[in-house]
């Protein structure tokens, strides 16, 4: 079974999957290589990084150098297409433009999504993570713990590869051996910072991103992965095998035509359609789950992007893996006399504690990384090291005025020139021209640092989307989002101390940061912007305060899941990809077993 | 590197230029088309792969003199040296006549303020003695950027244009080092394909201390 048209779909199937990404890709693999009929509908349109991904090309060959404009807003050359935190004909609303209140919503309406161009960072959720509630009094406990999944950590890690080390820190998870693939060689800058960060006390280990930095064993992790599955092992050994590892160039963001990161089109994709139980429709915008006479979901309906038809599916079991706020829109829009709120939304909790990360970010020049003799560090595309939250104790304690703690995503080298190359130097130049600026461009290239903070946000009751209630409908009719969005001190604060943790490290390598801002207000990247927005349909254990159970599974409608970052009821510092498959999985893995009971 | 951040180096430059600055700027000396003509950019599916030439999305406008002085001022900023070509021998002009001919909001915010120093540089050429700036001999050339390319230090009747001569500047440097001359004048050894990658060379690692 392959790409079909609404036309050629069949009759019914086994499980609906809306969207393509991290979610709906994992949650599409895992069903289909376990046996189950799934029809996969995405937005966007059908998207082949093989031939569609610019591997090599350079900035000259680019419009504007490729930099970043309302269309790409990433850079020409970004993966990328028909994304944004606009994308025409599909608006929404916010209640303020300022920056303390704003949400910007990112969407990629593409097959794969937002997985195509993405970090590749894969950090897993500690056992505080799932607990948070527990530890400091604030926000929302898991139903689940870290031991339920860990199991699923494990297995998308040999799924995907993921590089990285175990270092046995506080909670920041081990990996059982060989699950992890090795860590790719720090360049200069890197070990320089590392020295530095960790006489402040900051520490400073191999980072953890979905890259190849060696072929995947294809002999075993297949077998650990689907045990007692014969066939999925074959299937799943043959597609990565023929996955190639890092090359060492190229921007990942741009996506990798030789499959040697991380994209759900290039990963979880190929082997699900190898096993004929997936059929993918594409163009197809969804915007109703339906119901049978018995409260049970039917199916869904959505827009034909290519005719503008309506047309609807169905299937046993509808999961929703749209995007955090996506699923909690279609939701929302899924009204009926039973469900006048929109549907699976008793709690009246749908939309509700939308939590982004935490970002703020320096950089700053180093003298002591001027001038160096040419080097190629390129590398993994950047976070070879990387600092993981390290004040676990002092913030317990009370000393630190914030409740929850951030990773420092960090790099330097000589990276490709580009349109931001000699630009902006005046700071550390006053300004010339002529033969001493080239000077000057030659001298400054590879000697720049940066520090991005990535802080966990705890959920609020201001912090949400609604449907907008002035009636604004996208292209195709369907109702929009409204967002409302607050920070709380917990992470202003947190920003604040980003800022002067950077600028301390940066003067402890001899360097010189370009600004700090130690209003923590003003230091924290709007809501949105780091695009790692989770929650709108939580998961608990209360059906009156929460949208789905620990499987995913909403408390409305019990054929009716939804496996992307909505469920997530807390927004760890560790970016939400790994944990929104773990997740994902873990729901599907329930979806196969209660088809086999026939309980659904 | 982290994506943000490298788009936020990228646009630094562009992003410190507050919108509306343009609008208290020097006098127009009547520039014509500070708006460029509509047109929808390369939308927001863009075939990536194939090489694209200056002018394919957009209609390249800067005039013939508009590029004469173009290439004179981008060479001042740029000159030709024992390491790499001028700015204008490596596609600078066709580079900032893409850009201030973009439809998007950071190049639209551009257009005026280059547009209006060129018509400033040009009356100082006048002023000088001669038909345009693009005119005046070297050393008088030297004299004009010498007022400009510091704007911290530049006199206040000189801060608009010098703060043009900024923007000006990182254009030139934008379109020079994405070039592959600029490249190879950097040093730069990276975007091809190893099947290995060592990391920091050992003997560099030790003479930094960081060993």
């Amino acid at each position: 079974m392959p790409f079909v048209t609404p036309k050629s779909q069949q009759r019914t199937y086994d499980v609906i999957v809306v969207g393509s990404g991290a979610a709906g890709g994992q949650t599409a693999y895992t069903l289909s290589m376990e046996g189950a009929r799934v029809l996969m509908l995405e937005a966007g349109r059908r998207y082949r990084p093989e031939g569609e991904t610019p591997m090599f090309q350079t900035p000259d060959l680019a419009p504007l150098g490729g930099v970043g404009t309302p269309q790409k807003p990433f850079g020409f050359y970004d993966a990328t297409v028909d994304g944004g935190w606009q994308v025409p004909g599909e608006p929404y609303v916010r209640t303020t433009e300022e920056h303390a209140g704003r949400f910007d919503w990112w969407r990629a309406r593409m097959l794969g999504g937002r997985t195509n161009h993405w970090g590749r960072i894969s950090l897993r959720n500690g056992p505080y993570d799932f607990k948070p509630k527990s530890r400091d009094g604030l926000g929302f406990d898991w139903p689940i713990g870290y031991e339920d999944v860990a199991p699923y950590y494990d297995k998308v890690e040999l799924l995907i590869g993921v590089y990285g080390s175990s270092e046995g820190l506080e909670n920041t998870p081990d990996s059982p051996p060989g699950c992890l693939l090795p860590p790719p060689k720090p360049i200069v800058s890197d070990y320089l910072i590392a020295q530095r960060a960790r006489r402040l006390g900051v520490p400073a280990i191999p980072g953890h991103r979905a890259v190849l930095t060696r072929a995947l064993d294809h002999t075993a992790n297949p077998r650990r992965i689907h045990p007692g599955n014969e066939r999925a092992q074959r299937i799943l050994a043959a597609d990565m095998a023929s996955r190639a590892p890092c090359l060492w160039a190229t921007p990942c963001g741009r996506g990798c035509s030789i499959r040697a990161n991380y994209q759900s089109t290039t990963v979880h994709l190929p082997p699900a359609l190898a096993t004929g139980n997936l059929d993918i429709t594409t163009d197809a915008m969804v915007y109703e789950v339906t119901l049978a006479a018995d409260g049970h979901a039917s199916g869904v309906s959505y827009v034909d992007r290519t005719t503008g038809a309506h047309e609807h599916a169905s299937a046993r079991v509808v999961v929703l893996a749209a995007s955090a706020c996506e699923s909690a829109r279609i939701l929302l829009n899924s009204k009926s006399t039973h469900f006048p709120d929109g549907l699976a939304n008793s709690s009246g909790k749908v939309g509700r504690y939308l939590m982004d990360t935490v970002g703020s970010d320096v950089s700053g020049q180093v003298p002591l990384l001027e001038s160096l003799p040419p080097l190629n560090e390129d590398a993994a595309d950047g976070h070879q090291l990387y600092t993981p939250w390290w004040l676990y104790k002092e913030q317990l304690a009370g000393k630190l005025g914030f409740a929850r703690g951030y990773h420092i995503e960090f790099g330097g080298g000589k990276r490709m020139p580009g349109p931001g190359t000699g630009s902006g130097l005046e700071w550390l130049t006053g300004g010339n021209y002529g033969r001493k600026f080239k000077e000057d461009v030659r001298r400054y290239y590879g000697s720049f640092v940066y520090f991005s903070g990535r802080g966990e946000m705890i959920p609020n009751e201001n912090s949400y989307c609604e449907i907008d209630p002035g009636g604004v409908k996208d292209r195709f009719g369907i109702p929009v989002l409204r967002f409302h969005w607050q920070w709380s001190e917990h992470e202003t604060r947190q920003a604040a101390h980003m800022q002067r943790t950077f600028g301390d490290i940066i003067e402890a390598m001899g360097g010189k940061p370009q600004k700090i801002e130690t209003d923590g207000a003003k230091a924290i990247a709007p809501g949105g912007l780091i695009i790692h927005e989770v929650g709108g349909t939580i998961m608990g254990a209360d059906p009156r305060v929460s949208v789905t159970n620990q499987w995913c599974q909403t408390w409305d409608v019990p054929n009716l899941f939804v496996t992307d970052g909505g469920v997530f009821p807390s927004n760890a510092d560790k970016n939400p990809t790994l944990t929104i498959m773990a997740i994902a999985w873990r729901a599907a893995d329930h979806i196969l077993a209660s088809l086999r009971r026939k309980e659904l | 590197m982290d994506r943000r951040t490298t788009i936020k180096w990228m646009l630094a430059a562009s992003a410190a230029w507050p919108a509306g600055r343009a609008a208290a700027g020097p006098p127009t000396h009547g520039t014509a088309l500070l708006r460029p003509p509509a047109t929808p950019g390369y939308g927001t599916d863009p075939d990536l792969v194939t090489p694209h030439k200056r002018g394919e999305f957009w209609p390249l406008t800067l005039s013939a003199a508009q590029r004469r002085l173009a290439a004179v001022l981008s060479d001042l900023i740029i000159p030709a040296d024992e390491h790499s070509p001028s700015a204008s021998g490596v596609g600078v002009v066709d580079f900032i006549d893409e850009w201030v001919s973009a439809p998007y909001p950071t190049q639209q915010r551009d257009r005026p303020v280059v547009l209006e120093g060129f018509a400033w540089l040009d009356a100082e050429g006048a002023r000088r003695g001669a038909r345009g700036f693009a005119e005046l001999d070297a050393a008088r050339q030297a004299a004009v950027c010498d007022l400009l390319c510091d704007a911290t230090r530049a006199a206040p009747e000189h801060r608009e244009a010098a703060h043009f001569f900024a923007l000006y500047r990182d254009l030139t440097a934008a379109a020079f080092y994405s070039s592959p001359a600029g490249a190879k004048d950097l040093g730069y050894i990276g975007n091809v394909p190893l099947t290995s990658f060592d990391g920091a060379p050992p003997e560099l690692l030790k003479k930094l201390n960081l060993t």
